[in-house]
This record gives structure tokens, C-alpha cells and sequence, in this order.
């Protein structure tokens, strides 16, 4: 079955041909419901949430609120105000490194992934940075799935925190979090996953996985920039201290001092990206009547595809060869930069992503400049991999 | 090859192809920069893919020696070597850069990311001639 219809932007051309997008580890792009709904919220109910007494605040609070209920189902948890509304991930993870501050003690260890986003580790040393604790990052093996033996090393009693990607950006590997989850809560570490590639890709269970924070953005599954939702545990949640102080999270304040609102509302100062969880609200019902099943298998047929015939070309080395692999496939031309391929297939009309991926220390490990990465998502078909591989070859014969 | 030589080459293309295989070949021909020179000094800031500049002077002309470790940059360099090589630093400031790749429409081919690349090795080069002695 193919969902390609639902996308207006799908059918426009790029470089003066049929725009074959595969950067959706990027950004997905975003169905007609979805921009229905961020433009019928600005024509019919506009107003800001939860304070003022007339209808239009009572439709907007509606719209946000049940976004939050949408989000709690897509995750499965056990609470709706385990979900906290975020820019997104990146805004997730620096929300989560701010208010567990005064739980990392000096020469405690925060143990991260060597295939972490740089939105997974910049955070965390800004945190190490205050509190004086230690990052280390599990290795990966040569192929990109996860060194568990190392993971085990690393992950002791002096752990304060694992923060892992659900599933690598880079490489596409999906890695086997619940399993370093499980490690990290027999020493008592707090858990953290990135799941901004998993949404789209795997169902995701917060209750099964068992981690404290989740985080994901909701441009990265059919919804508009600028939202997101980070899961936290709420027993955890309703002891941690707020970050941004404002209006809509406090309780009661005086000039001296406030109390604060439980979560979710402890983590949300100010007005809200309400157009954005009109949008986000939108996607989730748009996923939930998918058949995803169906859509995340025929997806991974159509990276098969593409990995046999891209691997047919001359020169072209494939970098990470997961065991387990989702919707990424980074490759190599042998003597070229990936810069040289992504401006040759753009000119084909084909939009993928080269370069380092926000994945530097993975680069550097790997001993490569970057990767060129074509990213898959339920809207993709054959056409759209077998442009790709015919413009993977003709732009091998320009280097 | 003068500018005027490669300005009529241009004319010639009339696809993309074309236009990317010489940019290519002429990147190809550049020669390279020591490694000894491939220093974090010598990188350009703000390119996407490293380039690297090194200059010296000689009887009030200066001479650029560029590389990049992308095919396409190399290219481009070869291009602005054209327009800016063995020029005083006066007559270089003069120089409109850019211009002179909209003349050769090399920048409607150009992403956005790396016309801003080529800004800031544009940048540079003025840079380094506003810096010598008048």
C-alpha cells in the first residue's frame, strides 16, 4: 500500500526532476491532516491554554490536552502527565540534564554511546562540567552494532546516568536498549533513550523498556518543527526541581519566593507550542489509523533493495553494517568526499544528507570525514531506490 | 586559462553534467597542498568540506595555493585561482568574487550550504589582501 498521496509536497520536483526525498532521518515531511490542523487551529481556535474563561481558551486547552493523552498511547505510559511538551528532542535532553543537577555527584560517571547525536552528548558535558562527573561512551563494533561486553564494563555502581539512542542516526543501528536499560537499574543509574530515529521505525513502550526519560521530536513522524515530547517517570518527575521558571508552572508565588505546579506543568513555563501540538496531535492520529506493520516491514524491503544495488556499484563502500538496521543506509565512494556525492544526486534531484551527521566522534572513530546517508521513510517506494542507486552510479562515473 | 577563457567554456554547457564533470576535472588538475600546510591555521572556517589557503607574495603579487579534500571545492578553487592569481592585494580587494561565479551561473548550482562555503573562502582571500601593506 502506499501512503505517498497523502504528502502535497511529495509531488513537486526538485533540479527540474521528480524530487526523490530520502533525508528523513532529517526531517519527515508532513501529511495534508497535519497542516489542515496547524491551519484550522490558527482560523478557528486560536487562544491561549488552560487560564482564560471563554470558549475558544477551552478549545485550544482541548486540542493541547489531548495531543498529551495521543502521546501517552503512542508510547505507552501508564500516566498522561509523564508527557512533557518540548521543542523537541534536543530540548528534551537538556531539560533532563538541567533538573537531575543535584543527583550526579563529583567522579560519578554518565555513560553515553560512542553513536550518540551530538544532542545526546553536549548536554550531558555541560552537566559533567558542573557537577564534576566523568562521560564515558560505550564502543561499538567494527560493523555499528553496540559492544554490550563494554557496555557491562562501563555501566558499574558509580553510574548516575545512561543516556543511549534507541536507534543510531548515523548508521541506522537499532540498539538493544532494554538490555542496557536493565544494566543500568542494577546499579541504580537513571536511564535516558533518544528516540528521535525510532519514531516511525519500531513501536516504542516506555513501560517495557523501563527507562525514567524518553525523548522524541515530532518533526522526525509526520509532525511540524518545533514541538516534542519527552517522557519522564512521574514518581521521578514530581521530585525533580523545575528549569524554566514562568508563567503556567508555578503554584503560587510572592515576591520572595514560588511553589511549583506537579508535572507535567512543572516543565512547561510560558505558552506552549499549542499550534505545534495541533499539528503533532494531527500525526498521531494520522500514524494510529496506519497500518504500521504493514508500512515498517515494506519499508525494510525497500532497504534491502537499495543495500543490493547500491552495493553493486564499483567503489562503493557501505559504512556500518548492523545486524539490526532501520531506515538508514550510510555509504562511501571510494576517493570522494560525500559532500562531492550529495551535490551530485541533488542535482539529480535527490535529496540525502552527507557530512558527519552531528555524529563527529562517531566519524572519528570510524576514521572518516562523513558518510553520505540516505534515510527511508513510510512514504518512500522503488522508484524512489532505484533513483537512488542509478544516481549513485552516475555520480561514481563523475569522480 | 584567463577568465575569459573560462567564461566562454561555461557558454558551451548547457547541462548540468557537463558543467560538473570540467569543475571536476579542473579540480583534479589543481595541484595539492603539502600536507606540512593542511594545518588548522591554514583551514578556512565556515566550508563545509576543509579547505585550506596558504599565500606568499612575491614582487607585490600575491600567490594562493588552495585545497580542499572535496572534489567539487577543488573545482571551485581552480575557478577563483583563475580570477585572483599573481594580482596585487589592491587589485584583489577590487575583484568581485561572486560576481564573477554568477557570470559562469555557477552558484544557481550551488546549495546554499556551499555558497556560503565559497563566501567564506571569498572572504578570506579579501581579508588576507586588506592585510597587506599598502
Amino acid at each position: 500500500m502506499s501512503i505517498r498521496n497523502d504528502f502535497p509536497i511529495l509531488s513537486r520536483s526538485s533540479r527540474g526532476r521528480p524530487l526523490v526525498y530520502l533525508d528523513n532521518g532529517a526531517t519527515t515531511q508532513k501529511p495534508e491532516s497535519v497542516i489542515t490542523a496547524i491551519d484550522s487551529y490558527y482560523r478557528q481556535h486560536n487562544a491561549n491554554v488552560h487560564r482564560a474563561a471563554h470558549e475558544l481558551a477551552e478549545e485550544a486547552t482541548a486540542l493541547l490536552e489531548d495531543c498529551r493523552n495521543k502521546a501517552q498511547g503512542f508510547v505507552n505510559a501508564a500516566h498522561r502527565e509523564e508527557m512533557i511538551f518540548t521543542r523537541g528532542t534536543t530540548e528534551g535532553i537538556n531539560l533532563v540534564a538541567q533538573v537531575i543537577s543535584e543527583r550526579v555527584k563529583p567522579g560519578q560517571d554518565i555513560v553515553i554511546s560512542q553513536l550518540e547525536h551530538h544532542s545526546n552528548i553536549v548536554p550531558w558535558q555541560l552537566l559533567a562540567q558542573r557537577t564534576g562527573a566523568n562521560i564515558k561512551a560505550i564502543d561499538i563494533h567494527e560493523n555499528g552494532d553496540l559492544d554490550l561486553a563494554h557496555a557491562t564494563d562501563l555501566i558499574t555502581g558509580n553510574t548516575a546516568l545512561v543516556a543511549i539512542t534507541h536507534i543510531s542516526n548515523g548508521l541506522g543501528s537499532i540498539n538493544p536498549v532494554a538490555k542496557v536499560i536493565e544494566q543500568a537499574k542494577q546499579g541504580g543509574a537513571l536511564t535516558l533513550v533518544d528516540g528521535a530515529q525510532a519514531v516511525l521505525h519500531t513501536s516504542i513502550d516506555v513501560q517495557a523498556l523501563d527507562c525514567d526519560f524518553y525523548v522524541f521530536s515530532g518533526h522526525k513522524m509526520f509532525a511540524p518543527t518545533g514541538i516534542g515530547v519527552l517522557y519522564g517517570r512521574l514518581d521521578l518527575l514530581n521530585e525533580l526541581p523545575p528549569w524554566q521558571g514562568g508563567g503556567e508552572m508555578i503554584d503560587h508565588v510572592s515576591i520572595e519566593s514560588s511553589t511549583y505546579q506537579q508535572a507535567p506543568f512543572r516543565f512547561e513555563a510560558g505558552t506552549p507550542n499549542i499550534a505545534g501540538c495541533a499539528g503533532l496531535g494531527a500525526a498521531f492520529d494520522y500514524i494510529t489509523e496506519l497500518p504500521m506493520q504493514t508500512l515498517i516491514e515494506q519499508e525494510a524491503e525497500l532497504v534491502r533493495r537499495a543495500l543490493s544495488g547500491l552495493k553493486q556499484i564499483p567503489g562503493l563502500r557501505l559504512i556500518g553494517e548492523p545486524d539490526d538496521r532501520a531506515s538508514v543506509i550510510s555509504f562511501l565512494l571510494d576517493g570522494s568526499h560525500p559532500n562531492d556525492v550529495g551535490t551530485l544526486l541533488d542535482q539529480q534531484g535527490i535529496a540525502v544528507r552527507s557530512g558527519h551527521h552531528c555524529n563527529m566522534p562517531l566519524m572519528t572513530r570510524l576514521g572518516i570525514p562523513g558518510t553520505v546517508r540516505a534515510s527511508f521513510s513510510l512514504y518512500n517506494n522503488e522508484d524512489d531506490v532505484d533513483a537512488l542507486i542509478n544516481g549513485v552510479a552516475k555520480a561514481a562515473t563523475f569522480l | 586559462m584567463t577568465l575569459d577563457e573560462l567564461v566562454e567554456t561555461f557558454e558551451f554547457f548547457d547541462d548540468w553534467e557537463d558543467k560538473y564533470r570540467f569543475i571536476i576535472d579542473l579540480g583534479k588538475d589543481l595541484p595539492a597542498l603539502p600536507d606540512a600546510d593542511k594545518t588548522d591555521a591554514h583551514l578556512i572556517r565556515g566550508c563545509q568540506s576543509q579547505v585550506w589557503l596558504t599565500y606568499k607574495i612575491t614582487e607585490g603579487k600575491l600567490a594562493f595555493n588552495m585545497d580542499s579534500d572535496a572534489h567539487i571545492v577543488r573545482g571551485l578553487i581552480a575557478v577563483v585561482l583563475v580570477a585572483i592569481q599573481d594580482r596585487s592585494a589592491a587589485e584583489i580587494q577590487q575583484l568581485d568574487i561572486e560576481g564573477i561565479f554568477g557570470q559562469l551561473d555557477l552558484l544557481a548550482h550551488l546549495s546554499v550550504t556551499r555558497g556560503n562555503g565559497l563566501r567564506a573562502m571569498v572572504s578570506r582571500i579579501k581579508e588576507v589582501a586588506r592585510s597587506q601593506p599598502a
